[in-house]
């Protein structure tokens, strides 16, 4: 029973993080039809950012890790608007040329990390709270899983509560649902597309902090690998979809989880056969509507 | 005048073969090309160079048989490359059998896989497709990675030279694995222009361009499909198997996505659509990829100051750089950049008029 507990905060600690890249990648491929492959380094810039900072700042309290998670937010939004502004803006819908700048721009910036950074794990610091255990039901959980899990629900229910009640949330779903629409009707849809790579970015970044407390370092390499399974969480949930994105998220990580330890560590098989599943069978994936 | 540009559309006849034959002299003599080669080009480091240079130059053949002819935007496609490096790896080691019937029953075998994962994943199209293919290299990865008892894990499965023949082990035979290469390259070039200029070809082009157009003239476009997706494996198959036996070992590097994205880079970056392009974009990544390492380490570099002088140590970041300004300012890549040389003239003429 112990093992099943651990396994599930685990799974939902690790799926929070899948869905902190998870949800803006959706977003932007809802909206834009971009697939974004700088995703990952967002989160990347986001965990230096708030790494540097929490350095600059020493010790390891509460404070600390909430302004570097703030501080990665933020670098993780203004990396991603200027990604979308420079990058992306001059090849308006030309889909294939803007994926493939994309992986340029996470070809280049992950060389850059390592060039500054150097190619070894960086060891953050966490509050003391965090690498303690919280005995539930028999089985002893590290405490960073709550900090990812609340984390993550706090976002989703602000991405979603940003997306029904305000105005540049409405342009978005209508965007996602028909920009051709949307732009017939006089709006400039483009502000839209600025606005959800900014949201994307930080919350990526965000997601950045967060990942370096889980993993307890930071590497030019976090984002990247995080990335994949990201990609197929995408999918599983479909694409444009918020709420596909977070459900996927927990399927896709608990599994992982419950896969190596019951199945002797086939976790990412499991995940790659769920995906081929998913595909073949509801090739919109849970919640997507029509691909563009 | 006619006569001229009919000339000058079969240059390829005329300049393929003898780029070929002054390839093929280079181990002969004492070539030197300062800055490009680390020594003359009798040297087996500079052999090895350029035979690697051209076996990564048939990969991208085979990778713009799938996105430049057929349109299919792949991720996966690394795995055939590693079935070719893994598949004889592990048959020279666990088996008796022979280089040559081991590289074909290898081949066979990345057949079949191609066949059988080609089916699959032409379920869907489009992102769904290039995902799909991810997530079939994503597997093959994890299957090296964890069955370290067969496949060695992380640190790569060298070769077991029992069974290959003598004139292909060793530092002194560099040279006849470089005939080797080429022979692949020029293998590839062909059997690539050959399935370009074929009926099948022409339905796959078709199919790139409008595939609801095909289907309403009653052509059936996934069995096409699967034809470029199979040859564009096999190819890949037999290179990698090349690679394997010129750098002695198989590494989970082989079936990495960095792999296919680098391949997506090379094809971009040559011309999408261009077969030239792809090997020749091919040869000159592998070159700048060998070199600029060791550039990077250049003692002048040293004494610039840090901000400039990270970022130029770093290959990949230039690479993705180059990439970058490409795509947005060289659609067409660097064969639409001669392209736009040798027809600028015209072209003009063609607007004043």
């Amino acid at each position: 029973m112990s093992d099943v507990i651990l396994l599930l905060m685990t799974g939902l600690g690790l799926g929070a993080l899948y869905f902190l890249i998870a949800g803006g990648l959706s977003l932007i491929y809802g909206l834009m039809g971009v697939l974004n492959f700088a995703h990952g380094s967002f989160l990347t810039v986001g965990a230096i950012a708030g790494w540097e900072i929490s350095k600059l700042l020493g010790g390891d309290s509460w404070g600390v890790l909430l302004i570097s998670m703030v501080v990665g937010a933020l670098v993780g939004a203004v990396v991603a608007t200027a990604t979308e502004l420079l990058l992306i803006r001059p090849l308006y819908l030309r889909h294939i040329e803007q994926a493939l700048i994309t992986v340029g721009l996470s070809l280049a910036s992950v060389a850059l990390f390592e060039g500054i950074w150097g190619v070894d794990p960086n060891y953050v610091s966490r509050p003391p709270w965090l690498i303690e255990v919280t005995k539930i039901a028999g089985a002893l959980v590290p405490n960073d899983r709550f900090l990812l899990i609340g984390s993550a629900v706090l976002v989703l229910f602000g991405m979603l509560a940003f997306l029904r009640y305000t105005r540049f949330g409405l342009i978005i779903r209508a965007g996602v649902e028909n920009r051709a629409m949307v732009q017939a009707l006089g709006i400039d849809v483009r502000r839209a597309f600025t606005l959800v790579f900014a949201i994307g970015g930080a919350v990526a970044g965000f997601g950045g902090v967060l990942a370096s407390q889980y993993f307890g370092y930071v590497s030019p390499h976090l984002g990247g690998n995080l990335l994949i399974f990201a990609f197929i969480v995408t999918i599983i949930g479909g694409l444009g979809s918020l709420v596909g994105a977070a459900i996927a998220s927990v399927l896709v990580a608990v599994l992982q989880q419950f896969a190596n330890f019951y199945l002797g560590g086939t976790g990412d098989l499991v995940i790659v056969v769920l995906l081929i599943v998913v595909l073949l069978t509801r090739p919109t994936g849970l919640l997507g509507k029509r691909a563009h | 005048m006619n006569f001229l540009s009919e000339i000058f559309k079969r240059r390829g006849l005329i300049v393929g073969p003898l780029l070929v034959a002054a390839m093929a002299v280079l181990p002969l003599i004492d070539f030197e090309l300062p800055g490009i080669f680390p020594g003359p080009s009798s040297n087996p480091g500079t052999l090895q160079i350029l035979a690697l240079a051209l076996l990564i130059g048939s990969l991208a053949l085979s990778y713009h048989l799938l996105l430049g002819v057929a349109g299919l935007l792949s991720f996966g496609h690394a795995l055939y490359f590693a079935i070719g490096t893994y598949g004889l790896a592990i048959l020279l080691r666990q088996t008796d059998i022979a280089l040559l019937p081991a590289m074909l029953i290898v081949g066979l075998v990345g057949l079949v896989v191609a066949a059988v994962l080609g089916r699959i994943s032409l379920q869907v199209s489009g992102i769904a497709f290039a995902m799909v293919t991810l997530a079939f290299a994503q597997a093959g990865s994890v299957l090296i990675r964890r069955n370290s008892e067969i496949t060695n894990g992380e640190e790569g499965l060298p070769i077991n030279t029992a069974n290959v023949p003598d004139y292909l082990v060793g530092v002194v035979n560099t040279k006849n694995l470089f005939w080797l290469a080429l022979v692949i390259a020029v293998i590839a070039f062909l059997l690539v222009t050959w399935f370009e200029k074929s009926r099948a070809g022409h339905v796959v082009a078709a199919t790139r361009e409008n595939e609801l157009r095909v289907r309403v003239l009653g052509i059936r476009p996934t069995r096409v499909k699967i034809l470029a997706v199979v040859s564009a494996g096999v190819i890949a198959t037999v290179a990698g198997m090349v690679y394997f036996v010129l750098q002695s070992t198989a590494s989970p590097a082989n079936i990495s996505a960095d792999l296919t994205l680098t391949l997506l880079v090379i094809v971009v970056l040559g011309g999408v659509g261009s077969r030239w392009g792809a090997l020749i974009g091919g040869v000159i990544y592998m070159i700048l990829d060998q070199r600029l390492t060791s550039l990077a380490r250049a003692p002048e570099l040293k004494e610039l100051p840090e901000f400039l002088y990270i970022p130029l140590s770093e290959p990949l970041f230039l690479l993705g750089s180059i990439f970058i300004l490409v795509v947005l300012f060289l659609p067409g890549g660097f064969a639409g950049l001669a392209k736009r040389f040798r027809t600028g003239k015209r072209a003009k003429l063609k607007e004043l008029a």
